[in-house]
């Protein structure tokens, strides 16, 4: 059987990266601009707020974007503005830590199952296969239901989630490096397996992986922000984006800007971070295309 | 169809079994090994260990976990569910209930979305590199990025706030005159299309581009055949396969999407349900959701997979 059928079919669902159009470069310092903000904002948001985070200073709730209020107040009179730029600490600082974890324990396994015995690569295949084919949505809902929701699980089930979409990305990159003759080299040379993996495959395969680090990044804002919008997020006091777009549902009917900020805000996170990747990626496929 | 086809087919079948066994697995040990002991958590710090006990049989809590996994699968496939403690009713009868809301709004939005889609991907492909295929590449990128409830929030305050044309809440069900029905379902079914369009489109204009990059379009287009021609006959029957193939997947994100828009439109399907069981810990109807869910992802994967072995020509030869 032609194994490149056999590869096609497999159990999980890939969709293709988005490819934007060459001509516009720009997009792709767009998105690296937003990704830079986001970044300074989750690093320095708490300094540079205008007031402490759960202080009501308004009479006014739902109020609109004025000179003073720049984002609105929310629905219980709190500055919108700082709100949404303590809570980004927890969206991007979430999400960049599970999805750090999720890549890295993606392609420890990748890296594992390639130098490993036949066994141990079929063990760990049929793990991640299992785990790729509950919705992360559903994964993320039972895991709050079992054990409620604290930033600890939240991280947990986001690393659970999309680790094994890492591990497949990260051992098809390994297995084909694993195949180059520089690898085989250092096998005669009687290099071990460690070395092999660590010195020769993973060095080659950093590139694509960081990649998909970003694109899994995404995702992860994404789950987190959305179970934070069903109240199984991040729990109050504290509030990520997410939380603050449900806080504030109320305010939907009059139009409130407390909504829309931060529902706007994740939003532009996430296409920056997306059009950032495609450019990275695009760059690569040129060179990689070029040789 | 020869016996390779075939075979590979109950094969299919196979693999989808077993991985919906190991997903049964999984949301047993994660709800009901892992957590603890239901029934010290039911009764309260202040219970005493007799009545712990008793509960515990009760509960079947004695018994070693693989025990009561299969006596759990067991009534599963027998249709029981189990009893939802937060509204004292078989889990089966309240998802009997929601149910065809849930289908309804699925089949609405799958209704819309298919020929919107196919009709995007297709456009873009036969117009590749031209300003509309930029912008329509710009456009699904951004929507397949942002969350469902950026776009529930900006449609509800266009759609609602701002033009009043519709209502702002969702009345599901309510369906009895062709007006009626436009009015509770327009918001969702927009919500969910934005971002199963996107996905579709993409796809779709892939699977097309992959045909039309391939040789006997070349020798179409030296014959001197029209483009609209080119597309249509010849290019547009081989993709069928991976069309298909795309449309199911893309129909497989509906899951996670329908979770947050029966929440914010009120909509009583069972994502909602689901998602009041989790926030009340109400355990057997958060399986029983879960389970209905990952067998529904894995029913259209599987038919994913089916059309992509079907529409392959070349394991019908062989």
């Amino acid at each position: 059987m032609n194994p490149s059928i056999e590869n096609s079919i497999a159990p999980a669902p890939a969709i293709p990266p988005a490819r934007l159009p060459r001509k516009t470069p720009w997009l792709g310092l767009v998105g690296a601009s937003i990704c830079f903000l986001w970044l300074m904002v989750a690093l320095f948001g708490s300094w540079i707020a205008p007031h402490p985070v759960g202080e009501v200073v308004s009479d006014n709730v739902f109020d609109t974007i004025s000179a003073v209020y720049p984002f609105g107040t929310d629905y219980l009179g709190r500055d919108m503005l700082s709100r949404v730029l303590i809570g980004a600490r927890f969206t991007v600082g979430l999400a960049l830590v599970s999805a750090v974890l999720a890549s890295g324990l993606g392609t420890l396994c990748a890296l594992l199952s390639v130098v490993a015995p036949k066994w141990l690569d079929e063990i760990i295949s049929r793990l991640m296969d299992a785990f790729i084919s509950i919705p992360s949505k559903m994964l993320a809902l039972i895991m709050v239901s079992a054990f409620g929701s604290s930033e600890v699980l939240l991280v947990c089930t986001a690393v659970l989630s999309y680790t094994p979409g890492a591990f497949r990305i990260a051992r098809s990159l390994a297995v084909n490096i694993e195949a180059l003759e520089y690898v085989q080299v250092a096998r005669t040379r009687g290099e071990g397996r460690i070395y092999i993996a660590c010195k020769e495959i993973l060095p080659n395969m950093l590139n694509p992986v960081l990649t998909d680090l970003g694109l899994r990044f995404g995702f992860i804002v994404l789950l987190l922000s959305g179970m934070s919008f069903l109240g199984l997020g991040v729990q109050p006091p504290d509030a990520d984006l997410g939380s603050l777009v449900r806080e504030n549902i109320g305010g939907l009917n009059q139009g409130a800007a407390a909504i829309v900020i931060p529902a706007l805000a994740i939003g532009s996170l996430t296409i920056g971070v997306n059009l950032f990747i495609d450019r990275l990626a695009s760059r690569r496929g040129r060179r990689a295309g070029g040789r | 169809m020869n016996s390779n086809t075939l075979w590979l087919i109950v094969q299919r079948f196979g693999a989808a079994i077993v991985t919906l066994l190991i997903v049964s697995m999984v949301v047993f040990a994660i709800t009901a090994v892992l957590p603890g002991d239901a029934a010290q958590q039911a009764l309260g710090q202040f219970a005493t260990p007799e009545q712990v006990a008793a509960l515990r049989i009760k509960l079947g809590l004695d018994q070693p976990g693989v025990v009561r996994y299969l006596h759990w699968l067991m009534n599963l496939i027998g249709g029981n569910f189990g009893e939802s403690v937060s509204n004292a009713m078989p889990v089966s009868d309240l998802i009997a209930g929601r149910f065809p809301n849930t289908l309804m709004l699925a089949a609405t939005t799958a209704l819309v979305s298919v020929p919107v889609a196919l009709t995007l991907g297709i456009g873009s492909a036969m117009f590749r590199g031209g300003r509309i295929d930029g912008a329509l590449s710009l456009i699904t990128l951004a929507l397949v990025a942002v969350p469902e409830f950026l776009v529930a929030t900006l449609a509800v305050l266009i759609f609602a706030v701002k033009l009043g044309w519709l209502s702002a809440l969702s009345y599901g069900g309510d369906a009895s005159s062709p007006w009626q029905f436009m009015r509770t379902y327009a918001l969702p079914v927009m919500t969910l299309s934005c971002v199963i369009v996107a996905q579709m489109a993409r796809m779709t204009r892939a699977a097309v581009i992959d045909q039309l990059d391939s040789a006997y379009v070349e020798m179409a287009r030296l014959k001197g055949v029209s483009p609209v021609r080119i597309v249509l006959r010849h290019a547009l029957p081989n993709a069928v396969g991976p069309i298909v193939n795309a449309v199911a997947l893309s129909l497989s994100y509906l899951l996670g999407g329908v979770v947050i828009v029966e929440t914010i439109f009120n909509y009583p399907g069972i994502a909602s349900l689901m998602v009041d069981a989790v926030t009340n810990r109400d355990m057997a109807l958060v399986q029983g959701c879960t389970m209905l869910f990952c067998s529904a992802y894995l029913g259209l994967v599987l038919m994913a997979d089916l059309c992509a072995i079907l529409s392959n020509p070349r394991l019908r030869t062989q």
